[in-house]
């Protein structure tokens, strides 16, 4: 892409950078997963839109989703956003803020058909239209009913087919994108972004791109956890980004564990595999779910089974005494399993050595999905107390974003739902503001890469005795032991001490790589230090709020606690440490009830 | 926990060529080839580079060549190959550092032949375009590319003539004009209907060898023939 005149005339020097290694762009896209494709295709109608991503777009970790994305189209039997709606307040533990749900169930139909409009090879029916499955929390007449079909599906690479889709389209629609481009930091000046610096992965130079509006569509942080579900590429840069710039994180306590991922590897097996009828099972052969949700059995929503599958472990029920459940598909049948869950034989097989058609799969809970993220508004605007003041200029989808439509336990097939849908909101507020202000470029800082040239400079230049691989290790080890599932005060505090000892023993580490070139261990260092910043936030949350909600649960304060936490943490990252602030959930069709299954 | 080697080819920008380096390990048999190369640089060489993200054969990142035949690392286990393994970049193209090569060619040519839903007709305004379970069944084995690159890095015709869409293109080609949605027909084929395109194909079958989701790009490929010759007839 030529620099255009309005580029060339008024670049001015950045301290440190080269002077092409300044880019200006309408909108800049941070992230290429799905929420941050819709978004670009979205901007890119109207305005020159760059997306910046440490990943070719398809490797993002949106590809990996497998089970559905939840819309009431009706294309197998009645549904409707009403039921979808107190689905998913109820799922949410009533911490969702209901406004933003109705949104995001109302626009579901909607959004579902365009991306079929785009291309997205969905499965289908005998009448030719989507084919929907049951999933975990979907119900008919506001839980009364049973199960409904309302996962739209692509076999299980549901995820797979819209990734690679919203990625032809942006290509269709002329996005720019720089791949393999690391954002480093935020340039936000009188409460204005002006844009990202980040780092060129190929030759290690850091560059600069101003925008007018930039959007974070980063993603998820399940890697500080041993088990988990989510790529390497999953280490919450977005949210230590915003951390760092003093943005608050919005209710980061609420960390969903997949009840089903491979033993061990705690790869995905899709939800989708209990929606076509799949069992869980103990070493006595017991459904015991029917303990634990009698009604819903395995339909249950994750945090519920989650808990079940770990107590089942804990009290000695796992397989051979080894940590894991088995999920049993083989009664589905090869035609069902082949047709709709192809993914799930293939990863068993390859990943286990287990023949899904002969044999249960060994499964155990694994971090997958964060509820909480940088709060914003329902027009996807970043608000920097979390609450009503906006940062001109930013805004965040999908999984690093908190609107809040997934409160404190997220339904499957909410999250592909709500990055193409916010994602794709987030696109059309960028171009409503684009329109309405007609904002100028905003002049750059002459320090504006300062945080990001020394941060790299910090890590290559560090020298000491400590690896990060090893200090990675032992987050994630005792992330799983201590802040995992089931959490007590002591355990808590015992994670936050390791966390401070990490932080001090990161200021020592040593790269053996010191050299510019595709250092993927400068990379592994730069994301290692974001999971700390944010670990520590999630940690002081969970230890913070006493009372169990969702997929955070105490031992020591087990009871939902509407009193005195029916409302959101906003944490703040401080030199004194995380601080909290809160705000009330917003409340309007359903109000707070029990929450059984 | 057993001992395993694997000769490693390391390449740095300035290097004349890349060369092999041995590494051994401590590893269970059923680690992958990905496993492997993360304890090499955890705890040997911090400096060893190469792509990965996902470690479950869905991201495509990892694709590189082990023992001369393509793979990707994540799903390839230590247990099922002799020694020492030997790991090295997708042949045939250039290498950036150690196992990162330069994937842009394979992507350009990819864009070049719109991979994207072309539909002139108006979509209906209130519900999704009806596409039949048999007409949705023609894209099986086709719209489950992950674009890992393991075909064209495979195929001796891309090798001898890097001008060659490749069979990555190609497949993607027939995962849209299969599509019974997609109206870009002629115009895709004519892009490919060209010693560059389909007939540089020389239906040498690597490609669908090395696919790592048992995709048939050479079936593609076919299809693509059969097609352009069932229009001139």
């Amino acid at each position: 892409m030529e620099m255009n005149e309005k580029n060339a005339e008024s670049l001015h020097e950045v301290e440190g950078l080269l002077h092409h290694n300044l880019h200006k762009h309408d909108v800049v896209v941070v992230g290429a997963g799905l929420a941050a494709l819709q978004c670009a295709l979205e901007a890119s109608k109207y305005y020159d839109v760059a997306v910046v991503t440490k990943l070719f777009p398809t490797r993002s970790h949106s590809g990996a989703a497998q089970g559905g994305i939840a819309a009431t189209l009706a294309n197998m039997e009645e549904d409707h956003w009403e039921w979808h709606m107190f689905d998913t307040i109820k799922g949410s533990d009533y911490l969702g803020d209901q406004d933003a749900i109705e949104i995001l169930v109302k626009e579901a139909p909607e959004v579902v058909y365009e991306l079929e409009h785009l291309g997205c090879p969905f499965s289908r029916n005998d009448n030719g239209r989507i084919a929907q499955r049951q999933f975990g929390g979907h119900t008919k007449n506001f839980g009364k009913g049973g199960a409904v079909l309302r996962a739209c599906y692509a076999a299980d690479r549901t995820g797979h087919v819209l990734l690679h889709t919203l990625w032809e389209q942006c290509v269709k629609n002329g996005v720019r994108f720089y791949s393999e481009f690391m954002v480093l930091s935020l340039v936000i000046k009188e409460n204005a972004c002006l844009g990202v610096t980040a780092i060129n992965l190929l030759d290690g130079s850091i560059h600069i791109f101003n925008s007018k509006a930039t959007m974070f569509g980063t993603g998820g942080y399940a890697r500080i956890y041993k088990i988990t579900s989510n790529s390497w590429a999953n280490s919450g840069d977005g949210l230590s980004i915003a951390l760092r710039a003093g943005i608050p994180i919005e209710d980061l306590e609420f960390v969903q564990f997949h009840p089903t991922g491979l033993y061990q590897s705690g790869i995905l097996v899709t939800e989708g595999a209990r929606g076509e009828g799949g069992y869980l099972i103990n070493k006595d052969g017991e459904r015991f779910m029917k303990r634990y949700a009698p009604e819903k059995m395995e339909l249950a929503p994750r945090d519920l089974i989650s808990r079940a599958i770990q107590t089942e472990i804990n009290e000695g029920r796992g397989i051979d005494g080894k940590e894991c459940v088995y999920l049993d598909v083989r009664h589905l049948g090869a035609e069902i399993i082949m047709e709709r869950l192809p993914q799930i034989y293939e990863i068993s097989l390859k990943f286990l050595g287990v023949d899904a058609l002969k044999e249960p799969v060994p499964i155990q809970p694994t971090a997958h999905y964060s509820m909480g993220g940088i709060p914003t508004t329902i027009d996807c605007n970043v608000l920097r107390d979390g609450k009503n003041k906006i940062i001109e200029g930013l805004y965040a989808a999908g999984e690093c974003a908190c609107v809040s439509v997934h409160g404190a336990n997220r339904l499957g097939t909410n999250s592909l739902l709500e990055a193409t849908l916010f994602g794709r909101r987030a696109g059309k507020s960028i171009v409503k503001y684009l329109n309405d202000k007609n904002p100028g470029f905003k002049q750059l800082p002459e320090d504006s890469a300062k945080l990001a040239i020394d941060e790299v400079e910090k890590l290559l230049n560090s020298t000491g005795n400590e690896k990060v691989a090893d200090l990675r290790s032992e987050l994630q080890e005792n992330m799983k032991a201590k802040c995992g599932i089931f959490r007590t005060e002591n355990d808590l505090k015992d994670m936050l001490n390791i966390v401070h000892k990490l932080q001090e023993q990161y200021k020592n580490i040593e790269l053996q790589d010191k050299g510019r070139d595709f250092n993927t261990e400068l990379m592994e260092a730069i994301e290692f230090g974001h999971m700390l910043d944010f670990a520590e936030v999630i940690i002081a949350g969970a230890l913070n709020r006493t009372e169990s909600r969702g997929s955070h649960f105490r031992r020591d304060f087990p009871k939902r606690d509407d009193d005195n936490w029916l409302k959101h943490t906003l944490a703040y990252k401080t030199p004194e440490g995380i601080k909290f602030d809160y705000k009330p959930v917003v409340i309007t069709r359903f109000q707070p009830k029990a929450r059984t299954y | 926990m057993s001992k395993y080697t694997l000769r490693i080819a390391r390449f740095k920008p300035g290097d004349s060529n890349p060369h092999p380096q041995d590494f051994t390990i401590e590893a269970e048999p059923s680690w992958t080839i990905l496993d492997a190369l993360n304890e090499v640089k955890w705890r040997q060489d911090g400096s060893l580079s190469f792509r990965r993200s996902c470690r479950h054969g869905i991201c495509g990142s990892c694709a590189m060549t082990i023992n001369g035949v393509n793979h990707l690392a994540c799903e390839t286990q230590l247990s099922t190959l002799p020694e020492p393994v030997v790991v090295e970049p997708l042949r045939g193209m250039r290498v950036i550092k150690d196992l990162i090569v330069d994937m842009e060619p394979i992507y350009e040519k990819l864009i070049e032949v719109k991979p994207y839903l072309i539909a002139k007709t108006p979509p209906p305004s209130d519900q999704e375009r009806s596409q039949s379970p048999e007409d949705r069944k023609k894209l099986d084995g086709y719209y489950e590319c992950i674009l890992c690159g393991c075909c064209t890095s495979s195929c001796p015709s891309f090798w001898g003539n890097k001008g060659f869409l490749g069979p990555l293109t190609m497949l993607k080609v027939w995962r849209f004009i299969a599509d019974s949605r997609d109206e870009g027909t002629s115009e895709r084929l004519e892009i490919i209907n060209d010693r560059k395109g389909v007939w540089r194909c020389h239906t040498i079958f690597n490609c669908t060898e090395a696919c790592p989701k048992d995709l048939n790009p050479t079936r593609a490929i076919s299809n693509l023939k059969l097609t352009i010759m069932n229009g001139k007839l």
